[in-house]
């Protein structure tokens, strides 16, 4: 009995103290994403909560999914949503200020008396259960013994997710896939668009952004030779998110032109 | 029994006459009424072609039927259209279509200065119609649809000139209490239907013998009130008096020849039914009894020769009515003073439209007299029915009516005694107010206005009263003499109850009868005859006078105890139904829309509050299982 | 070290995911609060395999992860398909159906 205690202790030691280091990171890491302003930030979090995840799992013999869990959603799931962050995301500033009256009191009610319902049952559920482990589960290893339930056990649930994955990737194809309505313009077409618009300023296609010595920046709109800006130099998502630089501070009027001699 | 092809052309000659007549409008005007007429004589003509075959069989092969087609068939209801004609039903065919026949002669000439004429016509053909469909009929539910169709004529010929709005009040009024006859007839063919299952006239005799006497009293009453709501007897009586606001010719045929005899007909036709129910017999003759005072007390006092008329009909038809709750020795006596009455009441309702024919329609008696000397023949025809209906041998009314006063005597016990005294003094009251009526009308001084020019009628309008008028004084001798009608009949009716029992010997019966006539004509002629009658009539009168006045509270009494509590009841039930019936619906609907409206505030189409309430609902259901799991 | 433990992280990981997409506006923000209720959920599975001694527990974890992706692909897709039609990636301004 004193032997087995001391074994759990010993087994036991070092998981604690990476739980006790890992959880609250990973909590704290998940409140951030709800507070912070910006959906990249949320992103960052999200994954940096799931690689830490990842770590639980295999702290408690889940080495497979452990692994397909950093492969999959911090490799695979968070870049793709980073990248509809950056497809859709940019200019959506996402303020924090509440719109529908009374929702945040609800939710933030209804939040803890969830949690403290879960809590509890938790609490009463495991009251002096002891966990069995997974050495005898995994005698011939994690992935052999997964591979095993899913081939036999769960072959046919197996089957029916992988039609239903296929049916997504689907899915995703037809909803993404964009139908023209007009014919799509050739260069032809748009060359002589270009030269018989209204103004031939666009002619020689758009100006760059601003290109300068001291300030080599896409985020400050080129000045024309006259010395006035030309705001459509610079990128449309970079001028929606609020990124653009004013051009006053580069103006060649308060660029200090003195030379002073070095001696 | 007999089959036959050719019975159902009495019903649909007159029929195609109305069919054609209404159908055809204005474009028949110019001989709408000599079609209507030929018609109803081409069926008085059927109708005597088939007396003549049925004479030809033996006794018991008489009766004939026809199948028209089969009209419900339900599981095991089924009811054929069909007829019966029997020895009952020819002396009713021969009555309306000869009666009729007349009738529609006479009415050529009546409403010749009615733009409306056809119609009229139209109208008569379909009472006919009606009517003997409603005597034809093999069973109750072919006789009711006979019975709504005259309770229709009449109706639209009441309130022919619905241009009046008493007028329309007196044809709804009649159609409205016919209704409440119409629901016993409908009742007694349910219950005919519930314990025999069957409602043909053969059917329920073959089963009246098996079936409960409480099944059977109960459909005896409820035939009892529908006899009583279409014969006009108490107490559904009230409609008959109004019913006189229809042309002169409706009231002769319909309200005192035909129609209004059709409960004898019904009450006669279910003597099975009766037979085996002595409590509704009883009540039948009850029933005789107070509707034949009735009618004689309201008689005594009206001045509208018509109203006056109509009140004998209804005592008239209460003799009848009487004698049918006698049982079996009552039924031939009945339909003989049935047919006796249709004869000369009709003739006496032609009389008196006549009179108004020559009079500028003026109804009021106390504006008549001395009519004799200007309207001869009405005079005459008038008399003869007169003659008949107080029953001075030897006219019609002595034979029947006296066979009336006589059976009700030998009903036996104090029951016998009883009606046999009031027979005797309605006969009694009836000879005080015919002879007033004919006294008021055609002696004594004139008391006409200026404008008035009596004359006597045109031919086709005194044709119609002189043969009306010899049948007033033959038929009683012809239907009784070797008891012809009661031996005709006596197939019929089940006898086995017959008692030989007799109280008193006809000859003394008579005499009483003759005796009571006379000193109801002596006090009329003394009231009438021997002082001066006012055109108007005089106020400071006994209070039973002015009771008779109303005709003795009838509406009065309908309208206390029917009328204002039913009033009462509806105003509460609607306000009961607008407080507590809509209310309950309005609020229902008020909960809905007010929860809707709350509710709604929860759908703000907002994804976020959706998923807030999953959150919430989620909760609940953790709460649910930490709750339940301890 | 009691393996429950994991069990009351999950709890909070899945509250938290819960309470992010209620207060949470952009849709993809929302949706990375789905995924981070969905781990919490794997989480407690791979606890359970733990605690029970089998790997059932494992298999449902995974069968969620390949659910999870799914639903990101199609989701993320629809979130495209709004944002080109109407310029945002708002969920508030998804609310047609209030008019």
């Amino acid at each position: 009995m004193m032997q087995l205690a001391l074994e759990v202790g010993q087994t036991a030691q070092p998981e604690a103290i990476m739980f006790w280091i890992l959880g609250p990171m990973a909590v704290v890491a998940a409140l951030g994403m709800l507070l912070v302003k910006k959906a990249v930030h949320s992103a960052i979090l999200m994954a940096f909560v799931m690689v830490i995840l990842a770590i639980f799992y295999i702290a408690q013999d889940a080495v497979f999914l452990g692994i397909v869990q950093v492969v999959v959603y911090t490799g695979a799931v968070m870049m793709l949503f980073l990248f509809i962050l950056m497809l859709v995301g940019v200019d959506s500033s996402d303020s924090l200020t509440e719109t529908i009256a009374g929702l945040r009191p609800i939710a933030i009610t209804a939040a803890v008396g969830f949690g403290g319902l879960m809590v509890s049952l938790l609490g009463r559920a495991t009251l002096g259960r002891q966990a069995t482990g997974l050495s005898a589960a995994n005698a011939d290893g994690n992935v052999q013994g997964i591979a095993k339930e899913l081939f036999s056990t769960y072959v046919f649930p197996f089957e029916v997710v992988s039609a239903l994955l296929i049916t997504a990737a689907m899915g995703a194809m037809v909803l993404a896939h964009h139908q023209r309505t007009t014919v799509r313009p050739t260069q032809r077409q748009l060359s002589i668009n270009r030269f018989r618009g209204e103004t031939l300023a666009s002619a020689a296609g758009l100006p760059g952004p601003g290109v300068y010595a001291r300030h080599n920046a896409v985020d400050v709109p080129a000045l024309l030779p006259d010395g006035t800006p030309a705001p459509t130099s610079v990128n449309a998502s970079l001028e929606a998110r609020g990124d653009m630089l004013d051009y006053k501070s580069f103006d060649l009027s308060e660029v200090n032109t003195q030379i002073v001699e070095e001696k | 029994m007999t089959t036959s092809s050719s019975l159902v052309y009495l019903i649909a000659l007159p029929l195609a006459g109305a069919v054609l007549l209404l159908l055809g409008g204005r474009r028949t005007d110019k001989w709408g009424h000599l079609l209507g007429t030929a018609m109803s004589a081409s069926s008085f003509g059927v109708g005597l072609y088939q007396l003549m075959l049925m004479l030809d069989r033996p006794t018991e092969q008489r009766p004939v039927s026809q199948k028209l087609f089969e009209w419900i068939n339900v599981g095991e209801f089924k009811v054929d259209a069909g007829l019966l004609l029997d020895q009952l039903s020819i002396c009713f065919v021969l009555l309306i279509t000869g009666v009729g026949t007349l009738i529609h002669i006479y009415s050529i000439s009546y409403m010749s200065h009615d733009k409306d004429r056809r119609r009229f016509f139209a109208y008569l053909n379909l009472f006919i119609a009606a009517m003997l469909l409603l005597v034809l009929g093999d069973s109750y539910l072919n006789l009711y649809v006979g019975w709504e169709g005259v309770g229709l004529a009449s109706y639209l010929l009441i309130g022919f000139w619905n241009q009046k709005p008493a007028y329309a009040t007196a044809s709804k009024k009649a159609f409205v209490m016919n209704r409440i006859g119409d629901m016993g007839l409908s009742f007694a063919i349910m219950i005919a239907f519930a314990t025999m299952g069957t409602v043909s006239f053969a059917g329920v005799q073959e089963h009246a013998h098996h079936a409960s006497e409480a099944a059977l009293t109960g459909m005896g009453i409820m035939l009892l009130v529908a006899a009583a709501g279409k014969s006009a007897q108490f107490p559904l009586q009230a409609w008959l008096g109004d019913a006189m606001a229809g042309p002169t010719p409706v009231s002769a045929l319909i309200h005192a020849a035909t129609m209004v005899t059709a409960g004898v007909y019904l009450i006669t036709r279910s003597n099975f039914v009766f037979d085996a129910a002595p409590t509704a017999q009883l009540l039948v003759v009850i029933v005789g009894a107070i509707t034949l005072m009735f009618g004689a007390l309201i008689g005594t006092a009206k001045d509208d020769i018509k109203k006056a008329l109509a009140a004998s009909t209804m005592s008239q038809i209460g003799y009848m009515i009487l004698a049918a709750g006698l049982g079996p020795v009552g039924y031939a006596f009945a339909i003989m003073h049935l047919l006796t009455h249709g004869f000369f009441k009709a003739g006496m309702f032609l009389g008196a439209g006549s009179v108004m024919h020559g009079m500028n329609d003026e109804v009021n008696m106390r504006k008549y007299g001395a009519l004799r000397k200007f309207m001869p023949i009405t005079f005459v025809t008038f008399g003869l029915g007169y003659l008949a209906i107080l029953g001075v041998p030897p006219f019609a009314g002595f034979y029947s009516k006296d066979m009336i006063i006589e059976t009700a005597f030998n009903a036996g016990g104090a029951k016998g005694i009883i009606l046999g005294v009031t027979t005797l003094i309605g006969a009694a009251i009836t000879a005080f107010y015919m002879t007033r009526v004919m006294i008021l009308t055609f002696t004594g001084t004139k008391r006409w206005d200026d404008n008035a020019h009596p004359h006597e009628s045109p031919w086709l309008m005194w044709l119609p009263m002189a043969v009306l008028a010899i049948g007033s004084v033959s038929s009683g001798y012809l239907l009784s003499s070797g008891g012809a009608l009661e031996n005709w009949l006596h197939p019929l009716f089940d006898h086995h109850a017959e008692h030989e029992h007799h109280l008193l010997e006809p000859i003394v019966v008579s005499a009483m009868a003759l005796t009571m006539v006379a000193i109801g004509v002596a006090i009329a002629f003394s009231k009438y005859a021997r002082q001066e009658v006012s055109s108007v009539a005089p106020e400071n009168v006994s209070i039973f006078t002015k009771i008779a006045r109303q005709d003795l509270m009838q509406d009065r009494f309908n309208e206390a105890v029917f009328m204002r509590p039913g009033q009462a009841l509806t105003t509460t039930l609607v306000a009961a139904d607008e407080v507590v019936i809509d209310g309950a619906v309005r609020g229902v609907g008020q909960a809905a829309m007010s929860s809707g409206s709350a509710l709604r505030g929860l759908q703000n189409g907002y994804v976020r509050s959706y998923a807030a309430l999953i959150l919430v609902g989620a909760i609940a259901l953790i709460g649910a299982i930490w709750v339940v799991v301890q | 070290m009691n393996a429950a433990n994991y069990l009351y992280i999950s709890a909070l990981l899945f509250t938290i995911g819960a309470v992010g997409v209620v207060v949470r506006r952009n849709a993809i923000v929302v949706f990375m609060c789905i995924e981070l209720m969905l781990n919490a959920a794997n989480l407690s599975f791979v606890t359970f395999s733990r605690i029970n001694g089998n790997l059932d527990g494992q298999v449902m974890a995974f069968f969620t992860m390949v659910v999870a992706a799914c639903e990101v692909v199609v989701g993320l897709a629809i979130i495209v398909t709004i944002y080109r039609s109407r310029r945002s990636a708002s969920v508030d301004d998804a609310s047609l159906l209030k008019r």
